[in-house]
């Protein structure tokens, strides 16, 4: 008997592209795609399609009842705007997935919970060591995101605990970026121009988009073991090295100011205020457990990630050439101004 | 825990070894980038034999001979950059101006790939092409010709692997760190860079925080100090804190308590030798009377200093003192005989705490004793 594998989330950009990547692998035999929005591009014809909120009872039908083995859960969301109001995207987040969780609970046939959590769960503060561990003990971010991530994934720690024989593989993914990637940070990079708080330089990572596929691909298929892992592109990138890789002008803010100006950019990319703080400190997460456990290393560094981002969705405003020319024509000028001196004062 | 990564293998354009971290093929991101795209950039790289029978790369391709007046260069030719300033025959000898014009091209160089974002930095964000260019030549100034800096003992220092140095810690802002930084970057042999442990204070300052991790320094926390020793490298930690720093004048260079010591708990974990050094003339650069609690208080720093320029000459208060330093580096504690149990022992940490500071009082002590006056 194939794979029978449910996927929430699954219209957004990620979803979308594990559903397509798990439709074509001769093992599953059934995949049954969860959003209540419409895909981007239609899901292919062997998908089962389930338009439905994660707390709606077709869900726990079909999560009882289709045999399903593998709940992929990609279902948690950090845009609050997008999601109408921080209010109703906690309320998703969080009680949609107590829902699937209750749901999965009475699901016989389940042997597998994949979840997609995210590096914000360490949040981003000044003290925080240069790089993150799964086990590090870390400061409980209070708001947003990284507060929604952290009770999702202690649910799915306490549902380990209550059904021993499915294995949990909680996947915090770093911030992705692809060329067909639609997420706060890329909307950032978008902008005509990058604000940042004055006198900070964070450290970020990245994950490609085809990466955050071909994880959590093969965590769904592969030999996965259960826990927590991290997953980044190797390396890191400084904003201030990204904003000039993207070729936008940077606009430094003065600390201050920062939420108030973030409010009004967070009309356009739905920024919410502990993603002012990760750009204000920076994190970086550790990926060898990944790499070792999982078996699983990045096609992509972070800063190949980036560079593959901007080359395919952003428009430079400076580029190689411009600065390669522009440094010849500097250096000739100074060279035949040395030489004229050199010509003219006698030795 | 990731091993030390391979270096690109690729020359940068003035013929050192480009200094980013490589990929699977040897080579950095950019590197393999310019690769990639053909860039017709005079840029050698040397992995890989030379393909058999295939002709030697000719690193300049000598362009149509330059006729004064001819018009567009031949259809067929390709566009062959050899800028016209570069044509050897009437070149002068431009005799002292060559090395301005070298710096020139380095100082552009280093511009444009900061323009374009093209350089790498660890995880730890150390940018050694910033160093290398910028933070490094803002201090030599104040090293070789203010301070006059004399450095001894540096053979106790590896040139490669885990090394924990642990010095002194005076002077008000810690430029004794720097400069130990610095001696250890331009005099040692091996030309390390010293990833320093610092406060949490300084990674929540704007301006202060970037250049704290882009100079290799991080967060003085257990998690960093074994990362990095684990990953070899050599890591600087000043135990005496803000103790230290910020201690009257009239306690100059008695050596104050050293914090928990965390740092020989770590080095017994890895396993890295302790290299003691012992700084004597950062006591005199900013000599601090008084500590004006209620304002430090204020404005949420450990300490307000006040010194006989500072503050009663305002901005100018903060050009310190030029006494004549020295910074000996002492022979090695070796710790990887003890194994790492050792790290349980509270006993072990105690007595080789101690053995670390009475190496370094005693060598400031000696120091002080042959010095010839504080501006030397």
């Amino acid at each position: 008997m194939g794979r029978r594998v449910l996927v929430t989330g699954a219209a957004r950009s990620t979803g979308r592209r594990l559903v397509g990547a798990l439709v074509e692998q001769p093992e599953v035999e059934l995949v049954v795609a969860v959003d209540e929005q419409e895909p981007a591009e239609p899901f292919p014809d062997k998908v089962e399609r389930l338009a439905v909120d994660l707390r709606s009872p077709a869900l726990v039908r079909t999560v009882r009842s289709a045999g399903i083995d593998t709940c992929a859960h990609l279902g948690v969301t950090a845009e609050p705007r997008a999601a109408g109001g921080r209010v109703s995207m906690k309320e998703r987040n969080v009680l949609g997935t107590m829902q699937l969780l209750a749901a999965a609970y009475h699901a016989p046939d389940l042997r597998r919970l994949v979840l997609k959590s995210t590096t914000a769960v360490y949040g981003a503060t000044a003290a925080d060591p240069a790089v993150w561990t799964e086990g590090m003990p870390h400061e409980t971010p209070r708001h947003g995101f990284g507060k929604d991530a952290i009770e999702v994934e202690d649910y799915a720690r306490s549902f380990e605990r209550r059904r021993p024989d499915v294995a949990v593989t909680v996947l915090r993914l770093a911030n992705q970026v692809g060329p067909n990637v639609d997420n706060p940070l890329t909307r950032y990079f978008e902008l005509p121009a990058c604000p940042t708080v004055l006198g900070f330089d964070p450290r970020l990572q990245f994950l490609h988009e085809e990466d955050t596929a071909e994880v959590l691909l093969r965590t769904i298929l592969g030999p996965a073991p259960d826990g927590t892992f991290n997953v980044a592109g190797d390396g890191v990138v400084l904003l201030s090295q990204a904003i000039r890789i993207a070729g936008k002008p940077p606009l430094p803010i003065p600390e201050p100011l920062v939420n108030r100006v973030a409010e009004l950019v967070g009309r356009t990319v739905d920024f919410s205020p502990e993603q002012v703080r990760f750009l204000q400190y920076g994190r970086v997460a550790d990926t060898s457990a990944a790499r070792e456990q999982l078996g699983f290393t990045p096609k992509w560094s972070s800063l190949q990630a980036f560079e593959d981002f901007a080359a395919t969705r952003l428009r430079k405003l400076v580029t190689e050439e411009q600065v390669a020319r522009l440094e010849r024509d500097a250096l000739g000028l100074l060279r035949r101004a040395a030489e004229r001196i050199a010509r003219e004062v006698p030795r | 825990m990731t091993p030390p990564r391979e270096r690109c293998q690729a020359r940068a354009r003035k013929g050192d070894r480009c200094r980013n971290p490589a990929g699977p093929d040897g080579l950095c991101a950019l590197h393999r980038r310019q690769l990639e795209r053909g860039t017709p950039e005079p840029d050698p790289l040397i992995p890989g034999p030379p393909t058999p029978g295939a002709p030697e790369p000719q690193p300049v391709i000598p362009g149509p001979p330059y006729r004064e007046g001819s018009p567009a260069a031949e259809p067929e030719a390709p566009v062959v950059h050899t800028p016209p300033d570069e044509t050897p025959r009437d070149e002068p000898d431009l005799g002292p101006l060559e090395p301005v014009l070298a710096w020139a091209e380095e100082a552009l160089e280093f511009l444009g790939r900061r323009v374009l974002g093209e350089y790498e930095v660890d995880e730890f964000g150390h940018d050694p092409d910033l160093v290398e260019h910028v933070l490094a030549p803002l201090l030599r100034p104040l090293y070789r010709h203010w301070w006059r800096v004399e450095t001894r003992g540096l053979e106790h220092v590896p040139d490669g692997g885990p090394a924990l140095v642990v010095g002194n810690h005076a002077g008000t802002l810690p430029f004794d760190a720097l400069m130990v930084a610095l001696a250890l970057l331009d005099e040692h042999p091996a030309h390390r860079s010293l990833r320093m442990l610092a406060a949490d204070l300084a990674f929540g300052l704007p301006v202060v925080a970037p250049l704290a991790r882009k100079a290799g320094n991080t967060l003085a926390c257990a998690e960093d100090a074994t990362r990095l020793l684990e990953a070899g490298e050599l890591v600087g930690v000043w135990p005496e804190g803000y103790k230290g720093l910020g201690k009257p004048y009239r306690e100059r260079y008695q050596l104050q308590r050293f914090g928990r010591g965390g740092f020989v708990e770590i080095a017994l974990r890895t396993g890295a030798p302790i290299v003691p050094v012992a700084v004597v003339g950062s006591e005199e650069i900013y000599p601090m009377l008084a500590n004006l609690r209620r304002v430090a208080r204020l404005l949420g720093f450990p300490y307000f200093p006040v010194t006989p320029t500072f503050p009663a000459l305002g901005p100018l208060g903060a050009i310190p003192l030029p006494s004549k330093w020295l910074i000996e580096f002492c022979p090695p504690i070796e710790t990887a005989s003890l194994g790492s149990e050792a790290a349980m022992d509270p006993m072990t940490l105690f007595d080789l705490t101690d053995q670390v500071r009475d190496t370094i009082q005693q060598t400031v002590y000696r120091n002080l004793l042959a010095r010839r006056g504080v501006f030397g």
